[in-house]
């Protein structure tokens, strides 16, 4: 149980430096690759999103529309209906009241926000 | 008549020893709040399991040992199913909106590396040491999950160490995040474009995740999948109730018993040793080593980029969350009361949940290898 018990037998530092730095090495590489995954499958449905918007709109009398869902703050558990407020200014009202309640965004509930005149 | 106080007599220096520890972790998950959930419940385990009536074959072991056995000994049941609660609370659109945060996160497990060199240098074997070295994650599950499936022998010492340090983000990270960054670079704005996400990319993230790790670290697929399964349900849209138990009842019901089971580890025989301050030690060295590794990455990613890092944000990667998170944007309100780090911080943070994942599964997948496992 000392250093130079350990290094005398230093296979399993030789070891230990194998696994740290390939280990190290493969988490970067993971993460990489998974940033890199995240920013094409935006890409694709940006694209996506682009095209449908372009392409001519052909709706059916008769179909119902879908009402669009409304835009959800970020960071937050459910949707916030936004009066008169940029989402900007509605992100640090909610980054403000979470800090100053001592609780994490994500528990909780902003049911709208409205700016009094 | 010997019955009266055979009990007594059987009290021992080292289990008065450990109702101290147990006392003292009650007392500060409740008089300083430090992660109150599984240090009240080790701490009261700590005295349970060493007292006298419980040697004496009462059957209290019996229970905990049980509860050991089927949680974590078997197949880390607990620590799975608390990550499927974990999983359920996430929410990954501030990192899906700005997706190279992930990089601070693979940057913040620089400790795990470094405490696994570390350990070995002081003569833990590779098992140990790895298990130790996993304190580096921030993340108890992880730590658990790891140090189960290694078989190491300080199983107590690294759950107590890694939930104290977790508890104390808020105290150990500001000097290091301090130490490391000037006030000029404390005071960077970084301006949060709040992008829209799909809901179509909600949901496929928490299976690319899956399907990506799998291939990166195949040991870490328990714990991603179930890391994930429990975002996937969050994020549908149609399992609303399920993913409020998972959030709620879920999580509250497996923390209960996962604190007083780890206590079962917490026996004087197996905890009084010098180890355990050596363990307690590298925990704090992974904890700051991880601090700067993510912190030196975003300084050297300002070298390149044209829009600049607060670097601080960098500190956010090791995967206590939300406290690291958190810490980050408290240090930037106190030098810039208008700059809000926390979207970004909140990214890192959630990054680095999956990257000690990751590290784990990989450091897991390189220590069998090794040992033959």
């Amino acid at each position: 149980m000392n250093i130079l018990a350990a290094v005398s037998k230093d296979i399993p530092i030789a070891d230990a430096g194998i696994v740290a730095l390939l280990g190290y090495g493969v988490v970067f590489l993971g993460l990489i690759l998974l940033m890199v995954v995240v920013i094409l499958l935006g890409k694709a449905f940006v694209a996506a999103e682009k095209r449908k918007k372009e392409a001519p709109i052909e709706t059916p009398a008769a179909a119902p529309v879908a009402e669009p869902d409304a835009p959800v703050a970020p960071g937050s558990a459910g949707g916030v209906k936004l009066y008169d407020v940029e989402p900007k200014t509605a992100a640090m009202l909610m980054a403000i009241v979470a800090d100053k309640m001592g609780k994490p965004l994500n528990e909780l509930r902003f049911i709208s926000i409205r700016e009094v005149k | 008549m010997e019955i009266l106080y055979q009990n007594l007599l059987n009290i021992e220096f080292q289990h008065v020893i450990m109702w101290i520890i147990g006392g003292l972790l009650i007392y500060f998950a409740i008089a300083k709040e430090m992660e109150p959930t599984l240090l009240l419940p080790m701490g009261f385990g700590a005295i349970l399991v060493n007292l006298p009536i419980a040697e004496a074959g009462s059957g209290v072991q019996a229970v905990i040992d049980f509860l050991f056995k089927i949680g974590i000994d078997s197949h880390e049941l607990f620590p799975l199913l608390l990550f499927v609660g974990i999983g359920a609370m996430i929410d990954f659109e501030p990192l899906l909106t700005n997706p190279k945060l992930m990089l601070f996160g693979a940057a913040a497990q620089f400790g795990i590396f470094f405490t696994l060199f570390l350990a070995t240098l002081l003569g833990f074997d590779l098992k140990d040491a790895a298990s130790i070295a996993i304190i580096g994650a921030a993340d108890g599950p992880t730590s658990i999950f790891v140090a189960g499936q290694l078989q190491s022998n300080y199983i107590g010492a690294i759950m107590v160490a890694a939930y104290s340090y977790m508890a104390l983000v808020p105290l150990v990270q500001p000097p290091i995040i301090k130490l490391c960054t000037t006030k000029k670079e404390r005071l960077i704005r970084m301006e949060y474009k709040g992008k829209k996400v799909s809901k179509t990319t909600k949901i496929l993230f928490p299976i690319v995740v899956t399907v990506l790790v799998a291939f990166v670290a195949p040991d870490a697929v328990a714990l991603i999948g179930f890391l994930m399964f429990g975002n996937l349900i969050r994020e549908c849209g149609v399992l609303n109730s399920l993913s409020d138990t998972a959030q709620n009842v879920l999580a509250n019901l497996i923390t209960i018993f996962l604190g007083i089971t780890i206590a079962s580890r917490m026996k004087a025989e197996d905890f009084l040793q010098v180890e355990t301050l050596l363990i307690m030690g590298l925990g704090l060295v992974a904890f700051i080593v991880d601090t700067f590794g993510g912190i030196m990455l975003a300084k050297l990613m300002n070298l390149f980029c044209k829009e600049k890092i607060n670097p601080m944000i960098g500190a956010a990667g090791i995967s206590a969350f939300p406290m690291s998170a958190r810490v980050v944007h408290k240090l930037g309100l106190q030098e810039d009361s208008s700059n809000f780090l926390l979207m970004h911080s909140i990214g890192v943070n959630v990054s680095g949940q999956i990257a000690s994942v990751i590290a784990g599964g990989l450091i897991l997948a390189l220590v069998k290898g090794m040992l033959g496992m």
